[in-house]
């Protein structure tokens, strides 16, 4: 493969603004890349002609000496997201061959920088799911194998196709979600950097809805300071998304490298949780030492609620999720399954439309919404969620942010969960509460497992400080220096 | 709690989801595990806790209530499943 796949997003940025490359070169060797990387099924639809049009404008742009701080660099896009003239599917087959007449506003944000498209993205059908597997289009598959092994391991959820996309050196960078986890558990599994913003910090307008109250947008990136130069081209405040917080958007990347001494780390002991693999437990604490050499100080803080968070997120979730996805009655766009009456038709074309898992939680949420059960399940459940948001805050007074790992194991076969939906949704245990508290978290890369497979620590915020994150995460990086690839076998 | 078929089927019309009668029994066996694993939140002293309806602290903004947006038929068309003369086809609803 071509050394301009292996470069980090920054290195690429620069080399095309020193005119080492061109923006058509860099675009051309990733979509070589992509063709002889189908084995993942990463993409679900690949872009090249849309790719090395938009090349070929950076190239003009560059040539003047002009350009933004993404000019020419390749990238994936989640099929979550809206892209005008490019179908956009959120993996479902409700909404077949959906072409939208607009774009989102964050993947407007980054063309208007100078980003390139190289295709969508597969995910988990509508963000459900922490393996891949419920997408319409067929699993994603994980560039990272066992050590010996030739099995198939699942790059986690539901921004499993960014995860591997990424991985894998086939995009740069790739854009991803998070509503409980989506972003950060699969860049543990696959040995990236994820970033969960605070909630508003990127717009929610074009994205398509799972659950409004926690959805968020965020990049999956090769290295700390390359998810911090996408997430800040991501960002911005829009008129369009009414919970967008009107905040400036720091410059992420100059925090990445500043000093972390003086800062105070808290260390939840509720997330030490029963059954957790030696291994995680041992690289949670090497995080921590890591911190204490880099000048941090370590505070043991307490999240009391911490258990409830699933339970409380598997009410919320679901509501949200019934509610948004009324949407898909066969009328306006995507699939419809013809039958003798309207009520026929709805539920002819849902049936057909939605994977199990997705049917699942429309069904669980229509269930806590409907007459009767509605204060026992999903006013509770936001109660409970106050009670979390609290846990932080009362922490927050402590510590300027939390040490964790990011999930409670390593990446796992094909097939392995998808029997227990309960089981799957465990693998959200350490991520979900910076959810429903709306705050910013990260996954970086730590180390390799017994079995050579990568695993995350996760670092979470106040709201609106990612740059503290950005520092924390680049002190962490710098630590671990985690180097580790997977072996190309694909 | 236990939800059975009969819940279930009632459940699914209201998510307007036909569910073949042979997924009745096994969705009630899925749904109720998922709804036991739920009703740990009991646990949960919220006596006096307000409900958080919002993940920010923000207030929703306001702005002047004028049109800013539309004539966009041809867009919100483009994508129906059936359309003519600038409506949406849909099924008949009136007998």
């Amino acid at each position: 493969m071509s050394a301009l796949t292996g470069l980090t997003l920054a290195s690429a940025v620069e080399g095309l603004r020193k005119r080492d490359f061109s923006a058509r070169e860099i675009a051309q060797a990733h979509l070589d890349a992509i063709a002889a990387a189908r084995s993942l099924n990463a993409y679900v639809l690949e872009t090249p002609e849309r790719a090395l049009e938009m090349a070929a404008v950076c190239d003009e742009r560059l040539a003047r000496g002009e350009g933004g701080p993404l000019e020419g660099a390749p990238i994936g896009i989640k099929d979550l997201f809206c892209t005008r003239g490019v179908r956009s599917t959120a993996g479902s087959k409700i909404l077949g061959n959906f072409i939208p007449t607009y774009e989102s506003t964050v993947t407007a944000n980054l063309w208007r920088d100078g980003a390139v498209m190289l295709g969508k993205l597969n995910m988990d059908e509508f963000a459900m799911g922490s393996s891949n597997e419920t997408s319409a289009f067929g699993p994603v598959i994980n560039p990272w194998r066992s050590t010996g092994s030739n099995r198939a391991l699942a790059p986690g959820g539901s921004s499993g196709g960014s995860a591997s996309a990424v991985a894998a050196d086939i995009a740069l960078a790739a854009t991803a979600t998070d509503t409980g986890g989506s972003i950060r558990q699969p860049a543990s599994l696959t040995g990236t950097v994820g970033v969960k913003p605070t909630y508003g910090r990127c717009s929610r307008w074009g994205v398509v809805a799972f659950a409004s109250s926690l959805d968020q947008a965020g990049p999956i990136a090769k290295s700390v300071a390359d998810a911090a130069l996408l997430l800040k081209s991501m960002s911005g405040h829009d008129t369009k998304d009414s919970t967008s917080i009107p905040a400036e958007v720091p410059d992420f990347p100059a925090f990445v490298g500043k000093s972390v001494k003086g800062l105070r780390i808290g260390v939840p002991k509720e997330y030490r949780v029963d059954g957790m693999p030696a291994e995680i437990d041992a690289l949670w604490t090497r995080g921590v030492e890591w911190l204490r050499e880099a000048g941090c100080e370590i505070v043991e803080v307490s999240l009391p609620h911490t258990k409830y968070a699933l339970p409380a997120y598997y009410i919320i979730a679901p509501a949200e999720a019934s509610s948004n996805l009324a949407r898909y009655d066969g009328m306006r766009y995507g699939l419809r399954v013809e039958g003798p009456s309207l009520a026929d038709v709805y539920q002819l074309t849902r049936a057909a439309g939605f994977g199990d898992e997705v049917k699942r939680r429309v069904l669980i949420g229509a269930y806590v919404l409907s007459a009767g059960y509605y204060d026992a399940y999903y006013l509770k459940a936001l109660k409970v969620r106050r009670r979390i948001a609290d846990d932080f805050e009362q922490a927050f007074g402590k510590v300027d942010a939390l040490l964790t790992p990011t999930a409670p194991s390593a990446a796992f076969g094909l097939g392995e969960g998808s029997g227990d939906p309960i089981a799957m949704y465990l693998n959200d245990i350490f991520t979900v509460t910076v959810n429903l508290a709306g705050l910013p978290g990260i996954s970086v890369p730590g180390g390799l497992d017994a079995k050579g497979l990568p695993l995350g620590l996760q670092l979470i915020g106040r709201a609106l400080d990612e740059g503290t994150l950005f520092s924390l995460a680049g002190a962490l990086e710098k630590a671990a220096a985690f180097k580790a690839r997977p072996e190309r076998w694909w | 709690m236990a939800i059975d078929v009969e819940t279930v089927r009632k459940v699914a019309n209201l998510a307007q989801i036909r569910e073949p009668e042979e997924r009745l029994a096994s969705l009630a066996a899925e749904l109720s595990g998922i709804l036991q694993w739920i009703e740990q939140l009991n646990e949960v002293d919220t006596e006096g806790v307000e409900a958080m309806t919002s993940a920010v602290a923000v207030t929703l903004p306001m702005r002047e209530d004028v049109v800013t947006d539309g004539g966009d038929a041809a867009d919100i068309l483009a994508n129906a499943p059936k359309s003519r003369d600038g409506f949406f086809v849909v099924p008949k609803v009136l007998e």
